[in-house]
């Protein structure tokens, strides 16, 4: 009985995939190879057209700012955790702190929507777009579009503080996991702490903080929830950016807010055809990350969406 | 000279101070999400708000009574179907599998299973159940969010069991008790804490999740009807009130935040609290 | 402070820039050198050395004196502080949390529990070896043995495979892996990869060489070779070494100081300590009476 259970793994990524091909067989058969470089999204009957492109870049680019901020700020909390508990003071701080970040990767993503729809939001616009707006917005494009916090930057800020959790927890894992040997090998030869981190821990750690960024990635490209609110929800071309400040639209952000209305089967095909193209992404990066970062790190299950 | 071990310790001092500073933003953050979500949901708090249906849209009446229920019978009916199952296929892969083929591919597909996008689950929920049954159903949403705890449920199932150390399996297999009950009594009885920390971390996660209920449950005014009907759910209320250009909507949303989270990290807070109490101590496995 | 690059010459201590410029140490080596006349032969000079983990006291006022270019043996029952007090030698046993240690350690003059002294940098004049061998896994052999350099910021190349070669040859390790240099440091036996972190630290160019119980973990051929490294390093450097195996410290050691329950029971050259010692609780450790 138990292995049955086992087996539901397996069955269960069966089903999916099938699930998902065959919901999306349709848009597939009609547009082809051409849903991943079409910019349309029309579906007006008698036209309808659809294109997945500009949410891929969306997806991307919103991840990749994720990736930008997240990674150095969670290497910087698992190196405070890790390397710098050591002073009886800091150490005090370390098991509050663990439990900080454990509570932030409880809060469910809606929540960080809202708290990014109506306050985050407006740190971002005020103490950063505005300020780059004002400071280069005449002389160079990027910085040209009226800010109004709701972008793909912004989105990307708040993905930042989504995966921060999951990213510093395997890091601090992997580096705890280094033998203090090599700690004390540095150390003897006069490394400063930082140093000590350069050349004994990350190059022993080197694969498993690799995949800790690839776990981030692939939970920042699943992310729906928080992107819709945030993202300024563009459609089509439009959804391409232009600037920092441009409105943009996710694969998973699309899915959520056009899957109740899909006005037609192709629709509905070429919404759950998104979702195909999610799925493959994020395989790909979850096998990648799950082949890098061994078994014997424990992952936080507390992780969402 | 000078200049370079100088250099050295001002690269040293940098670095720590961006890990604090790192450090102390998280903490800020978080402190901000929490406080807005009590102050803000505070507000909208009264008996009528947890009682009642939400009123016309724009009227600044009602509440989110459905939501509270929904949550409650989708969560509820999720846990039924997968904790068992995850508990079963952990309890497989802990005390009958080696290392074949078979329980690794499991293994490995597992942790890939724990991070699919919830939005993709609830496709595939839609696909085989909505579509099968015409409709927007409980089913469909609770079949959905079992999905996405099972894989959670076997993992920790599956590390607790082998903490448990081996000699008390001995013990029982010397005295001659056949595997299932040691299994069941041994084994199960002293990972039960672990266990149950899985389970109930796992129920809070699948408590706040959102999107898969966006294309199963559907989301309604009305109080629960049928297993086989539409019903809302709090994730979903936040949603739908957020989005809504009326000050009093986004009023709403605020306090259906403030008791989600109250929920969610009731949960997960409580248990560690008893769990300290009870002196088990929660490894990094559950606990996150 | 780094070594510079000029004026590098083998056998040549390092120069060090950063302190003699510290005007506050330099007050102190000036006011010392006529002290130091009279303790020119000392290289090493304890005075008042207190330890402890927390509020237990693992050292208690330890007062020794070690002559350059020597080899000192600690030894003593399991507990009784050789080991904190190796690490005493170059502040690294207060880097364990709640660790402290007060006193004065002084070396070539200097006292590096001074205020003024920074205990990071202070390091990189001192070496040591640990008992278990700790290569750097991703790094080769060559880049094992010149990652003290590297980090002091020596570029050039030619002086790097200089240092690196004469470093191998002080550890006895150079003909065995003249030629595989690139390959990677754990890919040695034991023994080898101890000499290794031999070679890592003679790079430094230490004015005092540091092991704590360097061969424990090697078999006896691989530690009988350390044991020959050892009495060839005394002509260069001040040694240091603790070790649990008394017949290692017969063999390898000039004096010989006896602890016991964090105090220096005796401290006699080795000759003496082994065959009349001056104290009762020596002479029993040393016939096996305890311990």
């Amino acid at each position: 009985m138990a292995i049955g259970a086992a087996a539901y793994t397996l069955l269960m990524l069966a089903l999916i995939t099938y699930a998902v091909g065959n919901g999306s067989e349709k848009i597939f058969s009609i547009e082809g190879l051409k849903f991943f470089t079409s910019t349309d999204w029309n579906s007006v009957e008698g036209r309808e057209s659809f294109g997945a492109l500009p949410y891929i870049i969306g997806t991307l680019i919103s991840s990749a700012v994720a990736l930008a901020i997240g990674v150095p700020i969670s290497l910087g909390i698992a190196i405070f955790l890790s390397e710098m508990s050591s002073s009886t003071i800091l150490s005090k701080i370390s098991t509050p702190l663990s439990f900080v970040i454990e509570l932030l990767a409880a809060v469910p993503s809606i929540i960080y929507g809202l708290w990014a729809l109506f306050i985050f939001r407006f740190w971002v616009l005020n103490l950063i777009e505005m300020p780059l707006y004002n400071t280069f917005g005449k002389s160079i494009p990027f910085f040209a579009a009226t800010p109004f916090g709701l972008d793909w930057f912004t989105a990307g800020i708040v993905l930042a503080i989504m995966i921060i959790p999951i990213v510093s927890s395997i890091c601090r894992e992997v580096m705890r996991a280094v033998p203090d040997s090599q700690r004390e090998a540095a150390y003897s030869l006069g490394a400063t702490r930082w140093e000590t981190v350069r050349i004994a821990i990350f190059p022993y750690a080197k694969s498993g903080i690799l995949g800790a960024a690839m776990m981030g990635l692939g939970r920042a490209i699943g992310e729906t929830m928080l992107v819709t609110l945030i993202i300024g929800n563009a459609i089509g071309a439009a959804a391409i950016p232009s600037s920092l400040f441009s409105p943009s639209q996710t694969l998973s952000s699309l899915i959520a807010n056009e899957f109740n209305e899909a006005s037609s089967d192709l629709h509905l095909s070429a919404l759950i055809g998104l979702g195909a193209v999610l799925l493959m992404l994020t395989m790909a990066i979850l096998i990648g990350a799950r082949l890098l970062v061994s078994r014997m790190v424990k992952v936080s299950p507390g992780f969402r969406e | 000279m000078l200049r370079r071990s100088s250099r050295r310790k001002l690269v040293d001092k940098v670095v720590s101070v961006f890990a604090i500073f790192s450090v102390i933003l998280s903490v800020v953050l978080l402190g901000s999400i929490l406080i807005e979500v009590v102050i803000n949901g505070a507000r909208a708090l009264s008996i009528n708000f947890l009682t009642q249906t939400p009123g016309a849209i724009g009227s600044g009446l009602g509440g989110i009574g459905p939501a509270i229920q929904g949550t409650l019978i989708v969560v509820g009916l999720a846990s039924a179907i997968g904790a068992p199952v995850g508990v079963l296929a952990g309890i497989y892969l802990s005390e009958f599998a080696g290392n074949g083929i078979f329980p690794s591919s499991v293994r490995f597909f597992n942790d890939v299973l724990v991070g699919l996008p919830s939005i993709v689950i609830g496709i595939v929920a839609y696909v085989t159940l909505v579509i099968t049954l015409g409709s927007f159903s409980v089913w469909a949403g609770a079949f959905a969010l079992s999905i996405i705890m099972i894989p959670i449920v076997v993992r920790v199932t599956e590390e607790t069991l082998k903490i448990v150390p081996n000699s008390m399996r001995e013990a029982g297999q010397s005295l001659g008790i056949p595997k299932r009950k040691i299994i069941l009594h041994i084994v199960l009885k002293s990972a039960k804490s672990g266990v149950i920390t899985g389970i109930v971390l796992a129920i809070s996660r699948i408590a706040g999740e959102t999107a898969p209920l966006i294309m199963t449950i559907l989301g309604t005014d009305l109080y629960f009807t049928s297993l086989t009907g539409p019903v809302d759910a709090l994730p979903l209320r936040i949603w739908r009130l957020a989005s809504q250009p009326y000050q009093y909507a986004h009023d709403f949303g605020w306090g259906a935040a403030l008791i989600l989270i109250l929920l969610v990290l009731g949960l997960s807070l409580g248990l560690r609290l008893l769990a300290h109490k009870r002196g088990f101590k929660i490894g990094s496995i559950a606990a996150r | 402070m780094g070594l510079d690059e000029e004026s590098f010459t083998s056998g040549e201590k390092l120069k060090d820039e950063e302190i003699k410029v510290d005007k506050a140490i330099d007050r102190q080596t000036q006011s010392k050198q006529d002290q130091q006349k009279q303790q020119q032969v000392h290289k090493v000079s304890i005075k008042n050395l207190e330890a402890w983990f927390g509020t237990k006291q693992a050292l208690k006022n330890i007062n020794l004196d070690v002559k350059e270019k020597t080899v000192t043996a600690f030894i003593g029952p399991s507990g009784c502080g050789k080991t904190t007090l190796i690490k005493c030698l170059n502040r690294m046993h207060e880097m364990t949390p709640g660790a402290k240690a007060k006193g004065q350690v002084i070396i070539d003059g200097i006292d590096i529990y001074d205020r003024n002294i920074d205990a990071v940098i202070i390091k990189r004049r001192i070496g040591m070896v640990f008992q278990k061998p700790n290569p750097f896994p991703t790094m080769s052999i060559y880049d094992n043995v010149a990652a003290g350099l590297k980090l002091n910021g020596i570029r050039d190349k030619q002086l790097m495979d200089y240092i690196v070669k004469e470093s191998l040859e002080g550890a006895a390790l150079w003909d065995e892996v003249k030629n595989e240099l690139g390959k990677p440091g754990m890919g040695l036996s034991g023994g080898q990869q101890q000499r290794l972190c031999i070679a890592r630290a003679l790079a430094m160019q230490p004015e005092v060489l540091l092991m704590d119980e360097p061969t424990s973990a090697l078999d006896p051929i691989a530690s009988s070779k350390i044991e020959d490294l050892v009495h060839d390093l005394k002509k260069r450097f001040t040694v240091i070494i603790v070790t649990h195996n008394m017949q290692q410290a017969a063999r390898v050691s000039d004096d010989t100081a006896f602890m016991y329950l964090g105090e220096l029971i005796e401290h006699n050259p080795t000759k003496k300590i082994f065959e009349n010692p001056e104290k009762e609780l020596t002479e029993r450790y040393i016939s096996g009476k305890f311990g």
